[in-house]
């Protein structure tokens, strides 16, 4: 076992009160207190980071297009390694991958990946407000309702190849509403049936309101360092076994096939081959759950079924609590937290899991975890594997 | 002239790659690169085919002719301009020659919308400057 494996040390996501951080909080403040806490969570110190990843989706006048170095100055920090990569939700996934390879190299020892969002307090989320440059000005003026046209485009497409029903893409949202009623952090935790997510509001169709992912405000933060480093630290740590991403388009038109999730299939090839190991290994997983049809594209792109295959493989609440197949542990961006960018929360909840700390949501022997975030219009994606070292 | 209400949806913005795309559907046109090395079409325009590389290509006439290769009904609109249209069809058509593109499906039935049906270019001049091509069904 390599010495340098990258280890995830520390965790921790922003409490949140119905979607909202209490008394409001701006995004760097989010992301400060997050960063402390994830610290003391790891039992290392401030003087410890010299790595800092942030993805930020504050977006331009305000300085998302500079997050790792906006943060930095917000911190009094003088990082070594910096990394702004943001594809949308696998961000952190990415993030995670590229620390893992810069704890490798030395590039630095200790690596802090934060997120923050007040997109709920803020008012700022509207399916409108696209940009009218660059390709999306052959997407905008049309009114495809955003993002939630380019998912309901490709779950059209998936019911028209593969026979795929609006009552298995509502199991998903189902599950993960079952998974949501066992954690009391999760905003939605009112029991919800197949019939109830065919009973809400039509928002772009075939995709109801309850197949869509919360609006909500979070924040999270992640520590990773060495193994070696690893083994004198307060919390249990957890292995970077592999990962993977990819990117193939912005635009949903250019998505090279809309009912087949290209990216996924080659980030978790990735991140199979890195770690020696293949679906059938998994004993939890946390796939990003933006929309419903979003977990039945990861599910067969990551070789969890056969392609056209996940609408029968989520039938009957398998992925729920009690089920086969564990997914989506803490409720999901479908019933947990949403805050524009989820990918940060599918790495801590695979994280508690691996640790053992998910109370009456907790997986039986949870020793193996994968991550698969989903970003844009089915934009991008990452997959990262999980083990206790 | 009659007074027209004022069209307060977003406007594409043509820039020095995308201008004749927009210029051709003032004039009536659906105009799409067509590389001159690899023989191949595509869309959006950008310096380089994105098949060879090559940055060899021209603009063409389309058919205007394609299928519905996947719709979305938007029963909330994108933001507050599409708010009154709704319910309305976003679709991807798969152009006769190859590309895709993002339109609208217009109709007085939506429930006639379908995946592989076939559709035809219709441009809908919403601004003295922009024709937005839309499709209708066949």
């Amino acid at each position: 076992m390599p010495q340098n494996r990258a280890c995830i040390v520390g965790i921790v996501d922003t409490p949140l009160e119905n979607g909202r951080v209490p008394g409001g909080a701006t995004v760097m403040q989010i992301q400060a207190r997050a960063a402390r806490d994830a610290l003391a969570d790891a039992g290392l110190e401030w003087k410890d980071v010299d790595g800092l990843l942030v993805a930020g989706s504050w977006g331009l006048p305000r300085p998302g297009g500079m997050s790792a170095l906006a943060m930095a100055e917000y911190l009094n920090l003088q990082p070594r390694y910096l990394d702004n990569t943001n594809a949308g939700g696998p961000s952190f996934e990415m993030h995670v991958g590229h620390a893992a390879m810069a704890l490798a190299a030395g590039a630095c020892d200790v690596a802090l990946i934060l997120y923050g969002s007040d997109q709920r307090s803020g008012g700022g989320r509207s399916l409108g407000g696209r940009p009218n440059w660059f390709d999306l000005q052959f997407e905008t003026p049309w009114g495809m309702p955003a993002p939630v046209g380019a998912y309901a485009l490709a779950a059209r497409r998936h019911m028209h190849e593969f026979g795929t029903t609006a009552e298995q893409l509502a199991e998903v949202a189902v599950a993960a509403r079952q998974w949501a009623r066992l954690n009391p952090d999760a905003m939605m935790r009112e029991p919800m049936s197949v019939a109830d997510v065919l009973a809400s509001p039509m928002i772009a169709g075939p995709l109801h309101l309850f197949d869509c992912c919360l609006v909500t405000d979070g924040g999270g933060a992640i520590v990773m360092t060495t193994a070696e480093r690893a083994r004198d630290l307060a919390k249990r740590p957890i292995a970077i076994r592999g990962f993977g991403e990819c990117a193939t388009h912005l635009s949903i038109p250019e998505m090279p096939e809309l009912a087949r999730l290209t990216c996924a299939e080659r980030s978790g090839a990735e991140a199979y081959r890195k770690a020696g190991l293949g679906p059938g290994d998994i004993d939890v997983v946390e796939i990003y759950d933006s929309f419903s049809i979003t977990v039945l594209l990861s599910l067969e792109a990551l070789g969890f079924c056969a392609p056209g295959e996940a609408g029968s493989f989520v039938a009957g609440q398998r992925t729920a609590p009690g089920g086969d197949f564990p997914m989506n542990t803490n409720g999901g961006g479908l019933s947990y937290a949403h805050p524009g960018m989820y990918g940060i929360f599918l790495l801590i909840e695979a994280v508690r899991q691996l640790c053992g700390e998910c109370g009456e949501r907790q997986v039986a022997h949870a020793e193996l975890a994968l991550v698969h975030g989903t970003g844009g219009t089915l934009s991008s994606g990452a997959t990262v594997i999980l083990s206790r070292e | 002239m009659y007074d027209k209400p004022k069209y307060d949806k977003p406007l594409p913005m043509p820039d020095l790659e995308t201008q004749p795309f927009w210029g051709g559907a003032k004039a009536g046109k659906l105009l799409l690169p067509k590389c001159l090395d690899c023989g191949q079409y595509h869309f959006f325009p950008r310096a380089l085919c994105p098949y060879c590389r090559s940055e060899n290509w021209t603009w063409v006439a389309a058919s205007g002719d394609g299928v519905i290769h996947s719709y979305t009904i938007a029963h909330r609109g994108a933001g507050p301009a599409f708010k009154d249209d709704a319910p309305y069809a976003v679709a991807i058509i798969e152009l006769a020659e190859g590309p895709k593109m993002m339109s609208n499906i217009i109709t007085d039935d939506l429930g006639r919308i379908a995946v592989d049906g076939a559709v035809r270019v219709a441009f809908d001049p919403v601004t003295e400057d922009i024709t937005l091509p839309k499709f209708t069904l066949v």
